[in-house]
């Protein structure tokens, strides 16, 4: 490992973590005036040229706001909680393949921080670490409805993570691997995922929002019922800390559901025209953040269209459907894959 | 029975289909309407930059007219007080001094005239009962404050400015009719 590798390696994650927190803060603007174009209104358009600067006023007014820390709570953990989720929701970037490889002066760099070979477990254990900082923010609050919302949230997680899991086990049997990375490559032009396992990329990107907390899922902080759930006792920047991650967490998934599902960095037809590697590459960046805006832009779009789950319709859509469905998208594949050794039992 | 509107609608509890059950299409055409609303015109007026128009005979803010030769023409005779239904307006009379006949149009004149903006309901029945012709509402609107005090205008800020670029237009809210009744001088309040 030359020092070369290392500062290599370092400039990536460092690039790779700003455009994620860039991404992120630019997602609020994006949420309010997404709501407000779809509900014939304008959004924010005072701060700045088209209200560009609504982001770095809505940060200074966070960091300027009143610290509260309520005198009840455990203030270890009420301190450690907002910081977990930022964190988890941070971390999950550095598997996934943002591009091929440029080459520079006789070396090849590849876009993907690290291709771990079992990059989707690392990426569902870390996933399901957010649940902590929810958890226990929740918890550390010692406030009804905070723990309710966190309990809430926490259940919700859990129960949908396994429909998601059973889904992405269909996936990884069609693909034959743990590597973000090759799940990438291997849907050159127009192989893309989506088109082999569409029953699974439903099941993926519904759990998906459910893992996010998006509408319409978003019983953990449903005001309505639970004031703001389990950030009701947060304030000031802790508070942003737990919208932040909201936002980083949509920005990843729907990397991860652009890689998975929709062939992430590759695009179909480009490669015939153009064979320059590195300015391929670069399209290939481009072309998977238009996939990955789209998918923010489509998270927006369902939260301001469609109304909240109760909580009874959430857990049977996620236990009663959701479970079965992926089940049997598991076996479907299963079955296809070994079409030929089914066949040849009848057919001797 | 008639139906009330032509959009009402018998609910029938029926199971639902597969193709309802399943949710999907149903959503999708929700979306579609959603999205179809990002392109639609936004009504939205962007305040300080565009003004809503207004009507021509908009009752805003008060003015206290002068006459041609810049006198007041109020007499404080107190008619719009009691006119008010709000009860908003006050006044104390005083009596004109030698020498002050280019201020006051007659030999009484109101000291001191306030009126509660935050009671006023802008009704315009202190123009209806102005003898004078001193009072009007104008198409200006009354501006936000800090505190409720100020929202007490006084003489400083009803009475219309001497110059002749100062003075506020109120043609529009004197209709014809309005001109027309006046004219009859054997009304007690028209003389």
């Amino acid at each position: 490992m030359t020092l070369g590798y290392v500062i290599y390696k370092l400039v990536l994650a460092v690039i790779v973590f700003a455009v994620t927190l860039l991404i992120a803060m630019y997602s609020t603007y994006a949420e309010r005036k997404v709501a407000g174009f779809l509900q014939d209104r304008l959004g924010p358009n005072r701060a700045g040229w088209f209200g560009i600067l609504q982001p770095v006023a809505d940060a200074v007014k966070l960091f300027m706001k009143e610290e509260v820390i309520p005198s009840v709570s455990n203030r270890t953990l009420f301190i450690v909680a907002p910081g977990l989720s930022l964190l988890t929701a941070c971390m999950t970037g550095v598997v996934i393949p943002w591009g091929t490889s440029i080459t520079l002066f006789g070396t090849s760099y590849s876009l993907q921080v690290t291709d771990l070979n079992i990059g989707i477990l690392y990426l569902f254990g870390v996933v399901s670490i957010g649940v902590y900082g929810i958890m226990i923010g929740g918890w550390a609050s010692n406030n009804k409805y905070s723990l309710l919302g966190a309990m809430r949230a926490s259940s919700q997680m859990i129960s949908y993570e396994v429909a998601m899991g059973i889904s992405i086990i269909a996936l990884i049997m069609t693909t034959g691997t743990l590597s973000v990375g090759q799940i990438a490559a291997q849907q050159q032009g127009w192989h893309w995922n989506v088109l082999v396992q569409p029953l699974g990329c439903l099941i993926f990107i519904i759990c998906a929002f459910a893992e996010t907390n998006r509408a319409p899922f978003d019983l953990p902080e449903c005001e309505q019922e639970l004031v703001g759930g389990y950030h009701t006792e947060y304030s000031s920047m802790k508070m942003g800390f737990y919208l932040f991650a909201e936002y980083i967490n949509m920005f990843v998934s729907s990397a991860v559901i652009s890689t998975f599902y929709f062939g992430g960095y590759n695009m179909p037809f480009v490669g015939r025209f153009i064979h320059d590697g590195n300015l391929l590459a670069i399209l290939g960046v481009v072309f998977l953040f238009a996939k990955i805006f789209f998918g923010i832009f489509f998270f927006m779009w369902v939260r301001w269209t469609i109304p909240r789950f109760r909580y009874d319709q959430l857990m049977n859509l996620g236990w009663k459907t959701l479970i079965p469905l992926s089940i049997l998208n598991l076996v479907l594949t299963g079955a296809w894959m070994m079409r030929h050794e089914i066949l040849s039992v009848f057919i001797k | 029975m008639q139906p009330l509107t032509k959009r009402s609608k018998v609910v029938v509890n029926k199971e639902m289909s597969l193709y309802e059950r399943i949710y999907l299409p149903a959503i999708f055409s929700g979306m579609m309407i959603t999205f179809s609303h990002f392109f639609k015109k936004k009504p939205t007026i962007q305040y300080p930059e565009q003004t809503r128009e207004f009507s021509a005979v908009y009752r805003g803010q008060h003015v206290l007219k002068r006459d041609d030769n810049g006198a007041e023409r109020c007499t404080a005779c107190g008619l719009c007080a009691v006119a008010c239904p709000a009860e908003a307006i006050t006044m104390t009379a005083a009596e004109r001094k030698p020498g002050e006949e280019k201020l006051y149009r007659e030999e009484k004149y109101a000291a001191v005239y306030e009126i509660n903006m935050l009671r006023c309901i802008f009704c315009g029945d202190c123009e209806d009962a102005c003898p004078k012709e001193a009072i009007f509402l104008t198409d200006r609107k009354v501006n936000s404050e800090l505190n409720r005090k100020s929202f007490v205008y006084g003489k400083n800020i009803l009475v219309e400015g001497v110059e002749k670029d100062k003075r506020v237009d109120v043609s529009k809210r004197q209709t014809p009719g309005v001109l027309e009744f006046k004219k009859h001088k054997q009304f007690e309040h028209n003389r």
